[in-house]
């Protein structure tokens, strides 16, 4: 598959996955993945601290743009300047400050759960439907079960709230998100059994309720095929006529009995990944190193070169 | 393991003998769960009464905790203690935080009259309130605590926190409910008008009116009823809030913070130890998750890199099962220079937060196999007190 075509197939891709799998290495690489591939792309971020901005070098993100390389801009969001924006369309300026300084906004956001939610994925549509959008917005997430909560809450908030502005706001919501032109989610997992228990329930709670079109899962932190265990070291260092300190052989034994195990159990949970949820899979390997420009880079090749070899869509 | 982290892990041994409560925290995805209820075994083996609080464990976990219905469940025996070697006095309970049920009871605590809890537990924006995913479930879970603490039944309560996005919600929490339920402009709202509060009430009536203009006025007048319900238990909720933070503040509670050895998740640790000290609070165990085992000096990863190099480059002899064998060799030496530089990565992270909080962290090593039986979860017990 053409990589321009896979990373243009929707206007917003959500990547969303539990805490601990990665995602923000996830989002850094699909960003600049499709950046390389020629597209404007804008990452937003929704919960702040998530080291998006180390894993690309750049200081913490604000409410302003930055530009991470030609093509790459990112920038935070957050559900109460959300508000008050939207307020301030709505020609509300007046109340905004006495709802956040009252408290008041709290009680209203908890009397609408996921108020908060609705007017941070607005504002995701407002840049998505503005003049200058950028031909992909990739949103970084809350953390699932979050997520569900995040996702699942403009439909919810369909039930609560029966007319008025933050309703329209919802509506428009859900037809953004049930839009599979405009908006799919990727999901991140690791080859562990908890989260592929996971990923599985996220996924089917996000297409049932909210009709969300699902992209690749992309399972993160794969150990290279390399690391297998094969038979012993000492064994191959006599048949291949090879020096071995001794220490060296424990050590080899070791790690490689180590790697082996897990590896197993990577392979296992792929296998059991792939009989539970039938969707293209994109296996990112274990970085050994600080996350940083470098290895984002590295990683959108393996990311790429795996769209190259997917099969478009019929 | 080194000497160094092996006194450290003779402190969490001591912590799970003589702590009353036990509080395990840290961003998610680090292992809380796990730890906390590792931590239960061990007090559980030593002869203590212990009950841990779960707050969203992992399917099998739960499975082996007997986790599957609600309410306690007394752990069998011979699941924690299968060797039969701790004291007669051990007993393992272990629940499930239901956030809506503690909720629940609290109201019907403090309501002066069935009428109206029944009023409240009814009330739409209540029940928003109970099931609203942050905040409350962090209120609930030290609500909960305090509760088990008043029973007098369990010598050692060990509670895991909510993977919030903000690791010290469970200690801001109960505030922030207060200040809620304290809000100035419904309380106004309720009162009757008079002489000089005429005009800021009528003025509050106007800014109410444009929030249901944006929200809807059903939502607003659902608000308004709670406000009503619940007037004259704020006190008790107040009340309720400062026992809690007494309890925590008490010397026979201690806090471990868990973290795993990556950049972000320690310079998420640090951050978390430096907010807690300006509650008075200090961490009393810092625990590492799934730290790489040693399998080679972690210095030693670039003579392991060199070595598989120079195996590889000796290239095709002609030999093809002594060629095979060779760059098995090189793979393996790969593996292991890989792993080294991990550990070394790791050790180095670990020895900055050690600097910083002035104790070493215990580590638990990334295990070969997952964790989800009690022989599991003993042995990472067994990493964890030493």
């Amino acid at each position: 598959m053409e990589l321009a075509q896979f990373c243009a197939s929707s206007r917003i891709v959500i990547v969303a996955g539990k805490g601990g799998v990665g995602k923000t290495t996830v989002v850094a690489t699909l960003a600049t993945m499709a950046a390389r591939s020629g597209l404007s792309v804008l990452v937003v971020e929704v919960e702040g601290k998530s080291g998006l901005s180390a894993a690309l070098g750049l200081p913490p993100l604000a409410y302003e743009e930055v530009e991470a390389r030609p093509g790459l801009r990112l920038r935070a969001l957050s559900a109460d300047d959300a508000l008050l924006e939207y307020l301030d369309q709505k020609g509300l300026q007046r109340i905004s400050g006495r709802l956040v300084r009252s408290g008041t906004l709290d009680v209203v956001a908890t009397a609408v759960p996921g108020m908060r939610d609705i007017l941070l994925l607005g504002k995701v549509k407002q840049l998505e439907q503005s003049d200058s959008a950028p031909d992909l917005i990739v949103l970084d997430a809350p953390a699932a079960g979050h997520a569900v909560t995040f996702l699942t809450s403009a439909r919810g908030l369909q039930d609560a709230v029966r007319m008025g502005p933050v309703r329209h706001q919802a509506d428009e919501v859900v037809e953004m998100l049930s839009d599979p032109a405009r908006c799919q989610v990727l999901l991140v997992t690791l080859p562990e059994e908890t989260p592929v228990n996971e990923v599985t329930e996220t996924a089917f709670a996000l297409e049932d309720r909210v009709g969300l079109a699902l992209g690749p899962v992309v399972v993160n932190q794969c150990l290279p095929a390399r690391w297998n265990g094969s038979p012993h070291a000492v064994a191959d260092a006599t048949l291949a006529q090879e020096r071995l300190p001794a220490q060296d052989a424990v050590a080899l034994d070791l790690a490689t009995a180590f790697v082996g195990a897990r590896r197993a159990i990577q392979d296992e949970q792929i296998t059991r990944l792939a009989a539970r949820l039938p969707l293209p899979r994109i296996r990112l390997p274990f970085v050994n190193e600080e996350i940083g420009p470098d290895a984002i880079e590295t990683l959108a090749d393996t990311f790429a070169a795996q769209v190259a070899a997917m099969r478009p869509p019929s | 393991m080194s000497a160094t982290a092996a006194s450290a892990a003779a402190d969490l041994g001591g912590l799970v003998e003589t702590s009353h409560v036990l509080v395990c925290c840290g961003t998610g995805g680090v292992g809380k769960t796990t730890t906390a209820a590792a931590l239960a075994v061990e007090g559980a083996r030593r002869g203590r009464r212990v009950v841990v609080i779960t707050i969203d464990p992992a399917r099998r976990l739960a499975d082996t905790l007997g986790l599957a219905g609600a309410g306690d469940h007394v752990v069998d025996r011979r699941l924690w203690d299968p060797e039969s070697v701790a004291p007669e006095t051990g007993r393992l309970t272990a629940l499930m935080l239901d956030t809506s049920e503690t909720f629940d009871g609290l109201v019907a605590r403090y309501a002066k009259s069935e009428e109206q809890r029944d009023r409240i537990l009814a009330n739409r924006f209540y029940r928003n309130l109970a099931g609203a995913l942050s905040g409350t479930q962090e209120y609930m879970a030290m609500e909960r605590l305090h509760e088990l603490h008043e029973t007098g039944d369990h010598d050692l309560i060990v509670v895991d926190t909510p993977p919030s996005r903000h690791a010290l919600d469970f200690l801001d929490a109960p505030q922030r409910l207060i200040r809620l339920l304290d809000n100035r402009v419904f309380r106004v709202m309720m009162a009757p008008a008079r002489g000089a509060m005429r005009i800021a009430t009528a003025a509050l009536h106007t800014f109410v009116r444009q929030v249901g203009r944006v929200v809807g006025t059903g939502v607003v007048d659902d608000i308004i009823s709670f406000f009503r319900a619940f007037d004259g238990m704020e006190e008790g909720f107040r009340a309720r809030a400062d026992a809690v933070r007494t309890l925590l503040a008490e010397d026979s509670t201690a806090f471990v913070l868990v973290t795993s050895p990556r950049r972000d998740s320690i310079d998420e640790a640090i951050y978390f130890a430096e907010q807690i000290a300006t509650h008075g609070l200090t961490i009393d165990g810092l625990v590492a998750n799934r730290v790489h085992p040693e399998f080679a000096d972690p210095t030693d990863g670039p003579r392991l890199r060199a070595r598989a190099a120079e195996l590889r480059a000796t290239g095709d002899t002609g030999e093809p099962d002594a060629d095979a064998a060779r760059r098995r060799l090189a793979d393996r030496y790969e593996t292991v220079a890989d792993l080294a530089d991990l550990a070394a990565r790791e050790r180095t992270v670990l020895a900055e937060v050690a600097a910083h909080m002035g104790t070493r962290a215990v580590y638990v090593p990334f295990l070969d196999h997952d964790v989800h039986d009690l022989r599991a979860l003993h042995e990472v017990g067994r990493h964890l007190v030493g």
